[in-house]
């Protein structure tokens, strides 16, 4: 409500005031998970929709939660876990849209192991991501009450396939991928679900500072707005969309393979067009939310969580 | 024209067509052959190539694998002050001029208690050895979490490394080698860290890059996860896998063969390359890190000399079947010119010109042969035909001559009918049909005096011109020995007295004759031999009693007696020869006496003209086409009497 509240208001003043000045920290370095972003940036959707914005450099050493909190970026792209752990150590961050609806990550093993199940992966060497992207996994195995050996992961998959852990944590769109084009058959390996194992946690979502949001209601709801836009257009021209996303990894430096970007993008359409399809694009759902916030604290990753309205940020209009 | 059938065109179709499958059967399957035997042979060395540059590649890597371990022993057993070991790892760089950097990352707070990591590397830039603390280097991820520290940890054994790009340190390609060293602590043998030595991806790939193998193949590295690390096409180095190139292509097969080779397989294959050109591959496992070495050969290129070589024998093969065909037009033609120019004269000779010249043939093959055959055949049928020309000719005289006694013969019968129209009394007609042009029938009939009719009907024995000769000298003599005589039995005694005279050839004939007197109706009669003639009355038909006669001709001196019989008017005496009864259909039936009466007895007896016409009519119905085999001849005298 708030949003088409908003969408209506933001549609005219494109041309005639200044374009405002905003930034995006993404969660990571410029990929086709992102690609929506890049390709509204690239497309001028986002100074269409009267913000300038800029991108920031990401990746490993950049936290974008830190960057939002210390206000050198307006938006960042979290995971709605981070962004509820952050919340609960004091960051005052909103969602504004949630673009991910459901959990896309994994937990992989070769099938030469044996692990068939959460519960096999008990005393088992397990790769986990150092940071927020351990939560989920994490929250997993704590309401299934298992113990595995936790190896910090790096962004490579060699550790897995080498047989330096027994389970590593992977992104579908991405590390799957990955493992899959190290000449390993799907049929070789175990793929456990976090979605199909009740963990199934919503992750990239756009958010900003309360305070900010409070300031300029009108930026984020333009944001949001630019920024599906730029997904739908990904979709509709992924060819486009490829290139726009590999001209920016050119521009960092990234080795850039089309064939896994390519594969990166199909699989961000299957986890964001679900939520279009349901008519609630970029709507985190309540439901979502307290399942979500409830396990985490069951399993003592948070302290506490606010109320799915203040959340969102729409309580705020009601409450001033 | 013999058109598209002729023997030339068949001869060279057939042996052009025979040569030529020949020609392309030899050639394909020298073809096949040589590729076979080629690639049999380039198995061998691209074995054999394969194999040295893995060598090389291996010597180069173990040279390094060496020093690390080497290094990581003496970590093992000596006890290095910080000094010692930075300058451990700065004389390892140095004296070892394939390492790019080395270093020692120690475990958290193994190095001293005091602080948590300690990662010494001494590396190459722009030729000066370098000093960095990669504690400090790496900004974002700590050494711990990289592959090369990571990995040989949780394995605890060597390990090379997935080439990468080591930001922050080293910053290029590399490869590191790792091996994990240990201590003493508390009674237990623990991790301490990580010796490191990198080679650079670079020294390694020109290695294999500087290998030319025919015009554009090729040697290719390809890492432990499929990543291409040297390979003409640059833009897929360390950034494209054989897997993901795979899946690009949607080729299951490339797949498959990435992943035989980093499973460590070697083989032989033929394949579209990355570059898409259709080539064999060797490829070789390098065991020490687990990456592959692929040399490739583009099929083309490989078999360019077997296909000019082939190129070339087909070229000569056309020219040589192209000759053939010339040489066998040129044969063909000389053997069937004799044959074609005696097929033009046989062909004006078809049409009956027998006068011109066959062609001159002095060879003594089949050509030949057929040609004097030819020659002979030409002049036989023209002797026969001239022959055949002769004959009819005569044959034409002779009808035209015998049409002639046709119409005498026909002219000395009397045959204008009514014969005496100012004669009341009787009726007669009469008619002579000939077998033949002539016939030995005939009749006569003349008055002798105002009052006696004179008739009479005669067969010679025999047909055609014999007969009618004799039937000729038989009639002229019966009139004028009747007109002389005018008794039947005396006229018939001179006749044959005469007849039998100079009667050399025994010919004879028999004679029925009559003498009529018109004022009463009494016949005298007498006969030779003659078969007896049917009266037709008021009571019925029925054939007269003759006294026995001897035909006239064959024996002089016989006695022929004159019998009598008065006709009553309305009577009529028929008259006939055995040309009537013995008519024959083509069945040989003969027409018979029985017939004969039937036909008298249903016919019109008032008119003795059409009686006749009847009876003629009923023998040629029952002959139905038969050809006549004797003359059919018939008198009929119907009396009337006299007015009162």
């Amino acid at each position: 409500m708030l949003l088409i509240l908003l969408l209506c208001a933001v549609t005219a003043p494109a041309a005639e005031s200044p374009l405002k000045k905003a930034s995006l920290m993404p969660l990571w370095s410029p990929q086709a998970q992102f690609a929506g972003y890049y390709v509204a940036l690239d497309k001028g959707i986002y100074a269409r929709h009267g913000i300038d914005l800029k991108i920031l450099k990401a990746g490993a050493g950049h936290s974008p939660a830190q960057t939002v909190k210390d206000g050198r970026a307006d938006f960042a792209v979290l995971w709605l876990t981070t962004a509820l752990q952050h919340r609960s150590a004091g960051v005052k961050l909103v969602n504004v849209a949630q673009m991910v609806q459901k959990s896309s990550m994994m937990l992989i093993s070769k099938k030469t192991s044996g692990i068939k199940t959460v519960a096999d992966m008990n005393g088992k060497k397990v790769g986990l991501w150092g940071g927020d992207l351990s939560i989920p996994p994490r929250a997993l195995f704590a309401k299934q009450g298992v113990k595995v050996r936790e190896v910090t992961q790096s962004g490579t998959v060699n550790l897995f396939l080498r047989g330096g852990i027994d389970v590593t944590s992977a992104m579908w769109y991405n590390e799957y991928h990955s493992i899959l084009n190290a000449g390993v058959d799907p049929e070789e390996l175990n793929v456990l679900s976090l979605s199909e194992q009740g963990a199934n946690f919503p992750e990239d979502g756009i958010y900003t500072l309360e305070k900010s949001l409070r300031k300029d209601p009108l930026l984020a709801t333009a944001f949001v707005a630019a920024s599906l836009e730029g997904w739908r257009y990904a979709f509709d021209h992924p060819d486009e969309a490829l290139d726009i996303v590999i001209k920016y990894m050119r521009e960092a430096e990234l080795p850039a393979n089309r064939i896994h970007q390519k594969w990166m993008l199909d699989r961000m359409r299957d986890l964001i067009m679900p939520g279009t399809a349901q008519g609630a694009p970029g709507l985190l759902r309540e439901q979502d939310y307290w399942a979500v916030a409830g396990e985490l604290r069951k399993a003592g990753l948070i302290r506490d969580y606010p109320d799915y309205g203040i959340f969102t940020g729409r309580a705020n209009a009601g409450e001033k | 024209m013999p058109g598209k059938n002729s023997i030339v065109i068949k001869l060279v179709l057939v042996i052009t067509l025979c040569s030529s499958l020949i020609f392309a059967v030899t050639l394909g399957y020298n073809y096949y052959r040589s590729r076979i035997l080629l690639v049999k042979e380039l198995e061998g060395n691209a074995h054999n190539l394969a194999l040295s540059l893995v060598n090389r590649v291996e010597t180069e890597l173990s040279s390094v694998t060496k020093v690390t371990e080497g290094v990581a022993r003496s970590l093992e057993t000596g006890r290095y002050s910080e000094s010692e070991l930075l300058s451990l790892i700065r004389i390892t760089v140095e004296q070892n001029p394939k390492i790019y950097g080395s270093g020692v990352a120690f475990e958290p707070y193994a190095f001293r208690a005091a602080s948590r990591l300690y990662a010494p590397y001494y590396y190459r830039e722009k030729g000066k050895i370098t000093f960095s603390r990669l504690e400090d280097s790496y900004k974002f991820v700590p050494y711990l979490y990289w592959d090369w520290y990571q990995i040989p940890r949780e394995l605890g054994a060597l390990e090379w490394s997935e080439p990468y790009f080591d930001e922050g340190a080293g910053n290029t390609a590399m490869s590191t080698c790792s091996v994990p060293f240990y201590g003493e602590s508390r009674g237990a043998r623990r991790l301490k860290g990580i010796v490191t030595a990198d080679i650079s991806l670079n020294s390694l790939t020109e290695l294999v890059s500087s290998v030319k193998i025919l015009k554009t193949g090729y040697a290719a590295l390809i890492s432990r996860n499929g990543m291409v690390l040297a390979h003409p096409l640059k833009a897929a180095v360390m950034n494209e896998s054989f897997f993901s190139i795979a899946e690009a292509r949607n080729d299951l097969s490339l797949r498959e063969l990435g992943k035989k080779m980093v499973k460590g397989e070697s083989g032989f294959i033929l394949y579209r390359s990355l570059v898409g050109v259709r080539s064999w591959m060797y490829y070789a496992p390098i065991r020490s890190t687990g990456w592959t070495l692929a040399v490739v050969f583009p099929e083309a290129e490989l078999l360019e000399n077997v296909t000019r070589l082939s190129l070339t024998m087909a070229l000569m093969g056309l020219a040589g079947i192209l000759l053939l065909t010339l040489a066998v037009i040129s044969i063909a033609r000389s053997i069937t010119k004799p044959l074609r120019s005696l097929a033009a004269a046989t062909h004006l000779m078809s049409s009956g010109n027998f006068d011109l010249e066959l062609p001159l043939v002095c060879s003594n093959d089949e050509v030949g042969l057929l040609t004097r055959d030819f020659q002979v055949m030409k002049e036989s049928l023209k002797e026969y035909i001239k022959n055949l020309t002769e004959t009819t000719a005569a044959k034409e005289r002779i009808q035209s001559e015998l049409n002639v006694a046709t119409d005498i013969q026909a002219s000395l019968l009397p045959r204008i009918f009514p014969a005496f129209p100012n004669r009341p009394e009787f009726d007669i007609f009469a008619s002579m049909d000939p077998a033949k042009e002539v016939g030995g029938d005939f009749y006569d009939f003349f008055f002798i005096d105002d009052n006696n009719l004179c008739f009479l009907i005669a067969d010679v024995a025999g047909k055609g011109v014999p007969a009618a000769l004799y039937m000729m000298v038989a009639k002229t003599l019966l009139k004028s020995e009747g007109q002389r005589l005018g008794d039947p039995g005396q006229i018939l005694s001179c006749v044959n007295t005469i007849l039998a005279a100079d009667n050399d050839s025994c010919m004879f004939a028999t004679v029925f004759c009559a003498i009529l007197d018109t004022r009463n109706g009494e016949v005298r009669f007498a006969n030779a031999g003659h078969n007896p003639p049917l009266t037709l009355n008021s009571d019925g038909i029925r054939y007269l009693t003759l006294k026995p006669g001897f035909v006239v001709g064959p024996a002089e001196d016989m006695n022929y007696e004159t019998e009598r019989l008065t006709l009553q008017p309305g009577d009529t005496l028929f008259l006939y020869t055995d040309g009537v009864t013995e008519a024959t259909n083509v069945a040989d039936e003969l027409y018979g006496e029985p017939r004969l009466l039937a036909a008298l007895q249903c016919g019109p007896k008032e008119d003795v003209t059409a009686l006749i016409h009847h009876v003629r009519a009923e023998v040629t119905r029952h002959a139905d086409g038969a050809p006549q085999s004797d003359d059919v001849t018939m008198v009929a005298l119907k009396y009337r009497g006299v007015a009162a």
